[in-house]
């Protein structure tokens, strides 16, 4: 699809170590993003998709290597300062408060406050603007839900895994790293998230996916990067390869292929 | 989703029917005279603020055993300060260190990763035994009328004082809870930390504050004790820890957090106070009190988690 552009760069992990307890986690992870691409980002159980992932969520810290985010290098220590670079990550139990509503679940960490000085310093919440904001967004991302104000748990997966998203996009984010958004989903509603994310690529938003559904890597992504025993192996368009192919790579199979290439 | 229902109505029978028990039976007696009402408003205005205190720590899914050794140290602070310092200082003071306590309570929770069950058990003694020290187990007589009338015996209106900071109280505890951002973050480390933690909430900031408010409440609850009793002595607020506790699983807090009702906490102390008090008018001595009000509590763990499991 959209071919690279220096400037076009959204992420750029470089050199990624990691290891827990004398471990190698990660051993030399490397790949970029682009604006509006959806990258998938695949290795079998083990591979380091996690650890990976916890690294652009600030929820642990690389021992070595760099993350930038646009051409910006930053130091993500804290899951607030990654959503503060940009980058949102929609963990697979999806990290939303079961007690609150989807308002606000949508708007926690990140409340709009009243317009009044001295009550915007107390914190007083400005409720009615959340509440349109959120049914604007619910709506421009395709997922209109009748109740803004129901708890979360009486909500559908699907509908769940939209909140989670729709809050990553509030939050600003120029990337989102989905970790298996299919897995619990019904065919109707990934076949919802799938226009989802098309919308939110067209947007210009950068979509990491970490999905085990190559049949579904194959249909969304434009390409692929294979972690294999924490290193990444290959960096391939998915146009180019074949399911099997992938699979190789996630086994280590085609290693020396990648190596060449 | 179905638990919040049925939790809160089973209560609510719970408390309809207590109430009913003491409608029959207490009838005619002295027990519906306005003044005896009032007493028992009066009474536990104290503990019903320590128990707001007491909801803001269970929010978070902490819990507080020092709230009784705050109160007692913060009314003493405030009784010593009185004739040197005059109201203001001795007001301000008394309620800072009720902050700070529950502030050092919170931070030695997080710094080092301690159970709030077992840090607040050694504050309760250290403060316990600071506030003996302190008084050489004597009782500070408080004799500044200003202050009596402040924050007990004056009227407003026709409205005792007591009555209403126990007001302003619930309406500030209240505001905080559900129409403030801190009240929303409360909830949320109170459900789940470490989700509340990935959405990028400052889970230990969030704690630290909660368990700073409660100390500030029981510092305003030492206050209004003091007030009451007219001279603060080590043991004010010793015996209340337990019916704090029970009203607020009455008023039906989870103690894993994540629930707080301000309102439905000061009816459980309201409930709670007028058992105690029917418990005097049938001539039980306060011994038997103390046993009947440890059953209560007791029963209303019971009671909510049953709830909570259908």
């Amino acid at each position: 699809m959209k071919r690279t552009a220096l400037d076009q760069m959204a992420l750029k992990v470089s050199g990624l170590y990691k290891s827990f307890e004398g471990i190698n986690v990660l051993s030399g992870v490397n790949f970029t993003v682009n604006r509006g691409e959806v990258v998938a980002l695949l290795g079998d159980n083990g591979a380091g998709k996690s650890t990976l992932v916890q690294c652009l969520a600030g929820l642990t810290q690389p021992d070595q290597g760099k993350i930038q985010v646009g051409q910006i290098e930053r130091t993500l220590c804290t899951p607030s300062a990654s959503y503060q670079a940009g980058i949102a990550v929609v963990h697979q139990d999806l990290a939303l408060v079961q007690g609150l509503s989807v308002v606000e679940n949508l708007f926690l960490n990140r409340e709009i406050l009243h317009q009044h000085s001295v009550l915007r310093l107390l914190g007083w919440l400005d409720k009615k603007a959340m509440a349109r904001k959120a049914k604007k967004l619910l709506q421009r991302l395709g997922m209109p839900l009748n109740n803004i104000n129901a708890p979360l748990n009486t909500l559908s997966g699907g509908q769940k895994q939209a909140v989670a998203i729709i809050r990553a996009v509030y939050a600003g984010a120029e990337i989102i790293v989905m970790d298996e958004p299919t897995a619990a989903l019904g065919a109707e509603q990934c076949a919802r998230l799938v226009t989802l994310i098309r919308l939110l690529s067209s947007q210009g938003i950068a979509i990491i996916l970490i999905s085990h559904n190559l049949q579904q890597v194959d249909t969304l992504c434009d390409r692929a990067v294979i972690l294999f025993q924490g290193q990444s192996v290959a960096d391939v368009a998915i146009d180019e390869v074949s399911q099997a192919q992938l699979l190789g790579y996630m086994n280590g199979i085609e290693l020396d292929i990648a190596q060449a290439s | 989703m179905l638990s919040k229902l049925n939790r809160q109505t089973f209560i609510y029978y719970a408390f309809t029917s207590a109430m009913l028990v003491f409608m029959l039976s207490l009838s005619g007696s002295a027990f519906f005279t306005t003044t005896n009402l009032l007493n028992i408003l009066l009474q536990t205005a104290p503990i019903a603020v320590m128990a707001i205190g007491l909801s803001f720590a269970l929010s978070v899914g902490y819990i507080d055993l020092s709230i009784g050794a705050i109160v007692a140290l913060c009314g003493m602070a405030a009784a010593l300060l009185l004739p040197l310092y005059g109201l203001p200082v001795a007001v301000v003071f008394a309620l800072s260190l009720g902050v700070c306590v529950g502030a050092i309570n919170g931070y030695l929770c997080e710094r080092f990763a301690l159970p709030p069950l077992i840090v607040t058990l050694g504050t309760l003694g250290v403060l316990t035994g600071f506030a003996r020290q302190l008084s050489d187990l004597q009782s500070i007589p408080i004799i500044d009328t200003q202050f009596i009338i402040l924050f007990s015996h004056g009227r407003v209106l026709g409205m005792p004082s007591f009555l209403l900071w126990l007001a302003g109280l619930v309406m500030i505890a209240a505001l905080i809870l559900t129409q403030t951002r801190f009240g929303r973050h409360l909830f949320a480390v109170g459900v789940d930390a470490s989700i509340a933690h990935r959405m990028g909430l400052n889970v230990s900031r969030v704690r630290i504050i909660a368990m700073s408010l409660c100390g500030g409440f029981c510092a305003f609850s030492g206050l209004l004790y003091a007030a009451r009793m007219q001279s603060a002595k080590y043991t004010i607020g010793e015996s209340d820890l337990m019916v704090a506790i029970a009203a607020v699983i009455i008023g039906g807090c989870s103690l894993l957090g994540g629930k707080v009702n301000i309102f439905a906490v000061v009816l459980g102390v309201w409930l709670l106070g007028s058992i105690n008090n029917a418990l005097i008018f049938s001539g039980f001595s306060s011994n038997e009190q103390m046993m009947v009000k440890g059953g209560i509590l007791i029963m209303a763990v019971a009671i909510t988690s049953r709830a909570q499991k259908s």
